[in-house]
């Protein structure tokens, strides 16, 4: 087996990097790609793996990163804010489409209660499906991604319930009820009593940990400066948390969902995901493949037109049972269409259910496969329907795919922050409370992590994370920001960030905080839009402090600060183009001091009394007494 | 003499310390800086902190035949910086006094929107004055510069009117501007 590892890894990979990339390639999106590369290598196919089920189960685990990560992003108060879309539209969804499809059962001929367990299995769609098509076509953050998402996280929550209630509905034998999600739960056995303390006691012990346990130990692992023993600590929750929750016989899924929550309101928020994230991919990849290697293409063959009259069949009745629903919740036609058409396909949660249901005695087997096929083709096709989904409405109205398919009535309520500030000590802080005192939202990136207990402690959103690292900043919104702000104090590090993200993000207006002259050279040099010395303004407003204790007037004071400073910068900007070569600079600027020494005393001595500017009257004295003559002569 | 090799003939130095919340005035900005022969220098945005280089400033009115000057009507009077500008670079023996003609035959056009309707400007109106009485200062300023005194440009009620007419009244200034910056490219030639 050891040895099989490495070929069957091979042989996933290889076929992944292969037909992904070519699905990209013909605009077909990654999902599509990953399902093709596994029915190609399944064992209906060129037959390259095992059992595709064992792969799977390591594969799910996939799914059950991305809801954390999803989890991650839903803080509880837009949880809250979303309860009626997850229970109004979700829970009416699951019940009106569980009904319909028993009914088309049982014209068919089923009996009820099998038609009825059947409609409840398929009334599950994709997470995994949904949320990355959405995400490929950037519509998870928006409201097609919120409806979406409401419904699919009561489909999670239902899944506890159906465990319970599927077996009701027995006809045939009951099996041993083995190999189940149910199976593994250590509580199953125990009375229904203690079997929902146990569950509320998980709960409770996932946002306790959460809140009390979890951060203090990343606090003290941020402190120690060791990334792979953050991200391993991250891996670790994620497990834990989805181990703990198989254990009471609740969804893993559902439960990493629920730790992302959790620590969504933390300062590490940005640094987990950008950990975490390519796990969520690999697995996500490898568990789309297991779904395309599922596909029994012998079942099909047999019965082609029946396949795919089911599949259709299903895809139809789920579109117009979630379009109808989301209408009547006022939903527009566009976002109702967008919604339903994206989780008009079965979900992975059948599977399992299917296999339980045949254990259970509610379900024979032979429907079982068949519905089994129904499911896979049916996720198989979701990609494809939206494509053509996509097709639809840009002939329509003839604009870009994202630009069509987003409905323009509905504005994103998190939405994205316009300037994102690298480091907030001393000098950051000033700045950010600046920009946000004027409306503008900033995300605040920051490595200290007392600093950021410190400002936690005052109420301002600051995420712990090293800013140089470009995957942080694109966590952070850099793709969709206005401005990088860098306010680091470490100067070879502001010098790295900067030249790293010009290169990375041109969108950005990158504006950063200089050491001195050199630093601020180099950092224009690595592509800064403008620079401000750290101390110079600090020295300058000191030095008005001075002239003012020793006699001048304010006006007097601050105007020589200002023409020092118009000097200053004039200075600099001369110097530029000579940065770099030595000894051009440095004779440049031994010359450019005298000039600036000499220009800077003339305009210093235009303020003397008796020198001649606009507030001074004295240059005209001679005029006067001339003209005064001239009347005397007359 | 460094006018004729310039193309544009027109300064118009503009004074508004908040732009943002102007109505008319912005409105007649936008036009101005369509205008073609004319220079737009917006004196807020480059000099906000009233550190004015007036080396640069004399040498941009030397590039210049007609000098606009383009403002809100605070007090009967400029905005401060647009005063400050004028204590500053108009200097004797520059603009003015002895060896002062280095802006002689110039003109010098004004612009400039009042809140109060046209009528408030009259001897029996509440600002008991005219607008060509209000505006007499500026008025010697070109005269004893040895410049020509340009008809102004006066848009009153800069609140009160509906957006057409500011519209209409922009596209009237724009006129107005290019009109002055081809009939001083005429005597250049």
């Amino acid at each position: 087996m050891s040895g099989d590892v490495l070929i069957q890894a091979l042989v996933y990979l290889a076929a992944g990097v292969v037909t992904v990339a070519a699905a990209k390639k013909l605009g077909l999106g990654s999902v599509l790609g990953y399902l093709i590369a596994g029915a190609i290598i399944g064992p209906f196919a060129l037959n390259l793996v095992g059992d595709p089920e064992d792969v799977m189960k390591f594969a799910e685990f996939g799914v059950v990163i991305l809801l954390f990560l999803i989890g991650l992003e839903v803080r509880p108060a837009l949880l809250w804010s979303m309860r009626k879309t997850i229970f109004g539209l979700g829970g009416a969804q699951v019940v009106a489409t569980a009904l319909a499809i028993a009914g088309a059962g049982m014209l068919f001929g089923l009996p009820w209660p099998t038609a009825l367990a059947a409609g409840l299995v398929l009334a599950m769609s994709s997470t995994a499906i949904v949320l990355q098509t959405l995400d490929e076509k950037g519509l998870r953050q928006g409201p097609v991604g919120r409806a979406a998402f409401g419904v699919l996280l009561l489909q999670d929550l239902s899944i506890i319930p159906l465990f319970a209630l599927l077996p009701l509905l027995a006809t045939g034998p009951v099996q041993l009820i083995a190999d189940t999600a149910a199976s593994t739960s250590l509580v199953a056995d125990l009375p229904a009593w203690l079997q929902a303390l146990a569950v509320l006691a998980a709960v409770g012990a996932v946002v306790g940990g959460g809140r009390f346990v979890v951060r203090p130990v990343f606090r003290f692992i941020a402190q120690s400066r060791l990334r792979e023993i953050f991200t391993a600590s991250a891996l670790l929750i994620v497990v834990g948390v989805a181990s703990l929750m198989q254990v009471v016989g609740l969804s893993p899924a559902l439960g990493a969902f629920l730790a992302g929550v959790v620590l969504a309101e933390s300062e590490f928020r940005r640094e987990l995901e950008t950990d975490i994230e390519p796990f969520r991919g690999l697995l996500l990849g490898l568990f789309f493949i297991t779904v395309g290697a599922t596909i029994d293409f012998a079942l099909i063959l047999r019965e082609p037109l029946l396949l795919i009259g089911l599949v259709l069949g299903l895809m139809a009745l789920k579109f117009v049972v979630l379009f109808a629903l989301a209408r009547v919740g006022g939903a527009s036609n566009r976002l109702a269409a967008t919604v339903a058409v994206a989780l008009a396909q079965g979900g992975e949660f059948a599977f399992v259910l299917l296999t339980f249901t045949v254990g259970a005695g509610v379900i024979s087997q032979p429907l079982a496969d068949l519905l089994t096929a129904v499911v896979a083709v049916s996720m198989a096709m979701t990609p494809l329907t939206v494509i053509v989904y996509e097709k639809i409405l840009m002939r329509l109205d003839r604009k870009t795919p994202t630009e069509a398919i987003a409905d323009p009535t509905f504005e994103a309520e998190d939405a994205e922050p316009e300037i994102i500030i690298a480091g907030f000590g001393r000098f950051g802080q000033v700045t950010g409370r600046l920009l946000t005192a004027n409306g503008f939202k900033s995300t605040v990136l920051d490595a200290d992590i007392e600093m950021i207990d410190l400002l936690r402690r005052f109420g301002r959103r600051v995420h712990y994370g090293d800013a140089t690292r470009l995957d942080l900043l694109r966590q952070a919104g850099a793709e969709r920001a206005r401005m990088l702000i860098v306010a680091i104090d470490d100067q070879e590090k502001a010098a790295e960030l900067v030249e790293r993200a010009r290169e990375a993000f041109p969108n950005l207006t990158i504006i950063a905080r200089a050491y001195d002259r050199r630093h601020a050279y180099d950092l224009l040099a690595n592509g800064a839009d403008a620079v401000e010395r750290e101390t110079f303004e600090g020295a300058l407003a000191l030095g008005v402090t001075a002239l003012k204790s020793l006699g001048f007037r304010a006006h007097r004071a601050l105007r020589a600060a200002d023409y020092f400073r118009r000097h200053d910068k004039r200075q600099f900007e001369e110097l530029r183009p000579m940065w770099g070569q030595t000894e051009a600079y440095m004779l440049a600027s031994r010359d450019a001091a005298n000039t600036m020494d000499r220009l800077l005393a003339a305009d210093l001595a235009k303020m003397k009394p008796g020198a001649a500017d606009g507030w001074d009257t004295s240059g005209r004295d001679e005029d006067q007494r001339e003209d005064a003559q001239r009347e005397d002569f007359a | 003499m460094e006018a004729e090799r310039r193309d544009t003939s027109v300064l118009l130095v503009f004074a508004h310390p908040a732009l943002e919340r102007s109505r008319a005035n912005a409105v007649l900005a936008d036009a101005a800086r369509k205008a073609v022969g004319v220079t737009f220098h917006d004196l807020y945005e480059v000099y906000p902190d009233f550190v004015i280089d007036v080396e640069a400033e004399q040498a941009l009115l030397l590039a210049h035949q007609v000098i606009a000057l383009q403002f809100p009507f605070y007090w009967y009077s400029t905005p401060a910086l647009l005063k400050e500008w004028l204590d500053l670079v108009w200097l004797h023996g520059f603009a003015y006094g002895k060896g002062g003609d280095r802006l002689k035959g110039k003109q010098l056009f004004v612009a400039c929107t009042t809140g109060g309707p046209a009528q408030a400007y009259h001897q029996r109106g509440a600002n008991r004055f005219t607008m060509e009485e209000f505006l007499r200062p500026l008025e010697q300023t070109a005269a004893l510069c040895g410049m020509t005194w340009e008809n102004p440009y006066v848009v009153h009620g800069a609140r009160l009117k509906d957006d057409d007419h500011i519209r209409r009244e922009a596209e009237g200034y724009r006129a107005r501007l290019e009109g002055l910056a081809a009939a001083a490219r005429e005597t250049a030639r």
